[in-house]
């Protein structure tokens, strides 16, 4: 599947790459099982990162799954609502610390040092550790589905006094699991924000990185910001449970809502941190399609740079209908809506990158583009959730659930989706299978949608999120969803199909995969890329605008 | 700057963590849960510290190879700088809670505002702080607390007394002059125990004689979460100060290049500050 572009010669591989001298010599790695757990090579993480993640989005879309089996007609036929609450639950813990965020992570370590010219990543050892708490966090995570009373079921926002007066006795089992995944989240983001700041080639100044390295350099900070705010919220969690404090207790003074504000604290910019780095992906993919550059660099770097403000004054929204003073509601409000701004700044540039281009439609743009029409759609109902008084309306209903997955599986999985296919030749050398990937992404889109957007009609009729039945009235839509889940969940056995098929083989790849359009280092290197590369530090030379 | 930074080939220690990290975990979830494990506990634990303590040797014995260049040591710097903002993150949790539970959670459960919804379920309570009798009375509040100018005034000049004994510990060592720069940190490790002894003791005053207790209401919540986790990062703090000292007494720093030491006041410094913050916000107002 090359692209469709003029023939043109292959380009010389890059002098950069691991023929050249380097300080020490490789000693030959472990075999089998050991390699992996004891690698400190950015490549070989980064691969681990995604694998991980990918077998995360498997567990929790049948989680999804079972939910929407349950949800196909009313009534209850197939699970009890205890159990149906556990999967609710497990699916959200699961796709946002499981899947999205270690995805990331993954093209994080793969990309971000072949993007500045790094050997590696800046503290080696320490990105292995960050990967391997993962496993233990998870297995820890899902082993309390089989503890006595169940898993979490109290919803991925694990509210008090839900969570600690009437949780599991395995809840604190879930909070031990929550502190090792923040310890992962927070030293991987600690070594991605070192890396970027230290390991540039010389001559590339911050305003010459990719905007992947710089979305990925914001979303560290928010990471470094509030996990450890999730980590001290949790703490009080586990002291209420196990030492009696009354943190979250009113007989005792304390207050279930300070749990509400301190975990949306973390919340709301945790929701950037999955999509800022989307923002990224797109912003490298959507120019090498459209064969332009993309317009409006610096703005699209401040834009991310001001939603990242902005995330840490607008956790607010989701509490409207808590109760909350009228003056807090109107700042938190019109915070809110004012995201909308360098949001709004961000698909204008993509669009205005895409005007009068000469673009073509692989499956990476195929998924970008995707992106930008979803994402969109899910921003749409944001502003919509963000007015307060409609929020009353709006507040816990399949609404927000509608809002929610079209930022997060059109966008933030679209956008992994296709960062994958954008680098998959890079990773393996060669092209993704094309008639498997378009297959695989029709079927992802229609599948999508079929589930949620129905949901946003289900939703404004009144249908409240996370019950395991419902008035017959809303029995066409949820009908729908299922039918649309359950296509959109099967159709992702293709991406496994493709990924493995590239793996083992297809149409070789050159360097420069997708054309001579994009100046991103990680094209000077061959495909697939040596394990060790810009091991001498490339010379950055800025394209000429 | 070519080709000299340093990538370790292959390390055991990230694995083995992770996996003592999980059998820490799991053993302290059974102790919670089940009221057994203290076992698993403990040998979680203790491979936990054994890593670390492996780890960082292996980092020290390279750093005195010279394997390390200036790029690594910003690396280090980056990394140790990140790390502590990301400590003061999450004293921010507490320090916020503190703060919403005094100027809104306690005055709204008394019946400000225009709720009204909790001065119906206690209508007897009234707001103040500290908080001794907390709106339930089956839950006991603390039965005084403690005067600020006394033992947390002593600790504070202890605290503040140590940054700046460590900072000439650390202008001595620039100068060269080690021996100098040993008895300044060693008397900033002394400082270091004396704050933990202290504390030790007001936390047994805490719960022999003031009523001062982690079920006492949302003060003793607040009181300890915030003091005692400082104090475990006094205690942290002050380990990795002894094993500078220690590595003082190697002659494993120059005047040039001691980050290791730097690292360790540096955070000396923020767990310093915490203090200051705490002894305002948590003892004095």
């Amino acid at each position: 599947m090359a692209p469709k572009v003029p023939p043109q010669a292959i380009l010389e591989q890059s002098s950069t790459a691991a023929e050249a001298g380097h300080g020490h010599a490789h000693e030959t790695p472990p075999k089998g099982m050991l390699r992996w757990l004891l690698t400190t090579n950015h490549k070989e993480i980064g691969t681990l990162y995604l694998i991980f993640s990918l077998t995360m989005f498997f567990i929790g879309g049948i989680f999804a799954l079972v939910v929407r089996l349950e949800l196909f007609q009313p009534g209850l036929q197939f699970v009890r609502p205890e159990f149906f609450n556990q999967m609710t639950t497990m699916h959200g813990l699961i796709m946002v610390f499981g899947a999205i965020m270690p995805a990331f992570t993954g093209l994080a370590n793969w990309m971000i040092p072949l993007q500045i010219g790094a050997p590696d990543m800046a503290l080696p050892r320490l990105n292995n550790f960050s990967f391997w708490l993962l496993p233990v966090a998870f297995g820890l995570l899902l082993s309390t589905l089989l503890m006595p009373g169940g898993g979490p079921n109290f919803g991925w926002t694990f509210y008090a006094p839900l969570s600690t007066t009437y949780g599991p006795p395995s809840t604190t089992f879930f909070i031990l699991s929550l502190h090792i995944a923040g310890i992962s989240s927070i030293l991987g983001a600690i070594n991605i924000i070192a890396t970027i700041l230290n390991m540039r080639a010389p001559g590339m100044r911050l305003m010459d990185m990719p905007l992947f390295v710089w979305t990925w350099l914001i979303t560290s900070f928010l990471l470094i910001a509030v996990m450890p705010v999730l980590a001290g919220v949790v703490t009080m969690m586990l002291m209420d449970i196990n030492f009696g404090t009354n943190f979250f207790n009113a007989a005792g003074g304390g207050d279930p809502v300070l749990f509400q504000h301190l975990f949306w604290f973390f919340g709301h910019p945790e929701v950037y941190i999955m999509i800022l780095p989307a923002f990224g992906i797109v912003s490298a993919i959507i120019p090498t399609f459209a064969r332009k550059r993309l317009f409006g660099y610096a703005s699209m770097v401040y834009a991310t740079a001001a939603i990242a403000i902005l995330s840490f004054l607008v956790w607010g929204h989701h509490m409207f209908a808590v109760g909350m003073p009228l003056v807090g509601q109107l700042f938190f409000m019109y915070a809110t809506m004012l995201i909308a701004v360098p949001t709004g700044v961000k698909v204008f540039n993509w669009v205005a990158t895409m005007f009068r281009g000469s673009i073509s439609f692989e499956p990476p743009m195929l998924f970008a583009l995707a992106f930008v029409v979803q994402f969109t759609i899910g921003g749409f109902s944001g502003l919509m959730l963000a007015i307060a008084p409609a929020d009353f309306q709006y507040h816990d209903t399949y609404f927000v659930v509608a809002h929610f997955h079209y930022v997060l599986v059109p966008g933030a999985l679209f956008a992994i989706l296709a960062g994958a296919y954008y680098w998959l030749p890079k990773w393996t050398g060669h092209y993704p299978h094309l008639r498997l990937s378009q297959w695989h992404f029709w079927l992802s889109v229609i599948g999508v949608n079929l589930t949620f957007f129905p949901m946003h009609f289900s939703g404004l009729a009144g249908m409240p999120r996370r019950i395991p039945d419902y008035a017959l009235q809303f029995a066409d839509f949820n009908l729908a969803s299922s039918v649309g889940s359950f296509i959109f969940g099967f159709s992702q056995l293709l991406f496994v199909a493709v990924i493995v098929l590239c793996a083992r083989g297809g149409q070789k790849a050159p360097a420069q995969a997708w054309g001579d359009h994009t100046d991103d280092l990680e094209w000077s290197v061959p495909s697939p890329a040596p394990l060790h590369t810009f091991e001498t530090p490339p010379t950055f030379h800025r394209p000429a605008h | 700057m070519s080709g000299s930074y340093y990538v370790p080939a292959t390390s055991k220690w990230p694995a083995l963590g992770s996996l003592a990290l999980g059998v820490m975990m799991i053993g302290a979830g059974m102790m919670l849960v089940h009221d057994r494990g203290s076992i698993v506990m403990l040998v979680g634990l203790a491979g936990v510290l054994a890593v670390m303590a492996l780890w960082f040797r292996d980092v020290i014995a390279e750093s005195r190879k010279g394997l390390y260049d200036t790029q690594m040591d910003r690396s280090f710097r980056w990394g140790m700088g990140w790390f502590i903002f990301s400590e003061v993150m999450f004293f921010a949790a507490f320090f916020g809670a503190l703060f919403y539970i005094r100027f809104f959670a306690i005055p709204w459960l008394g019946g400000e505002g225009t709720k009204g919804a909790t001065a119906l379920l206690w209508p007897e309570f009234t707001a103040h702080w500290p908080l001794i009798s907390p709106p339930d009375s089956s839950i006991a509040g603390p039965a005084q607390v403690f005067s600020p100018w006394q033992l947390p005034l002593v600790n504070t000049l202890i605290l503040i007394s140590s940054s700046i004994t460590l900072t000439v510990a650390h202008e001595a060592l620039k100068e060269g002059h080690r021996k100098v720069c040993r008895n300044w940190l060693a008397g900033t490790v002394l400082l270091g125990l004396c704050f933990i002894a202290i504390q030790g003791v007001e936390y047994y005053e805490a719960y022999a004689h003031y009523g001062i207790t982690l079920k006492a209401g949302v003060y003793g919540a607040t009181f300890f979460i915030l003091t005692g986790f400082h104090g475990l990062h006094v205690i942290v703090g002050t380990i990795i100060l002894i094993v500078m000292l220690a590595r003082i007494v190697r002659r494993h720093f120059t005047p040039e290049e001691h980050f290791g030491f730097e690292a360790a006041s540096w955070y000396w410094h923020f767990v310093d500050v915490v203090w200051v913050g705490l002894f305002i916000t948590v003892y004095v107002f």
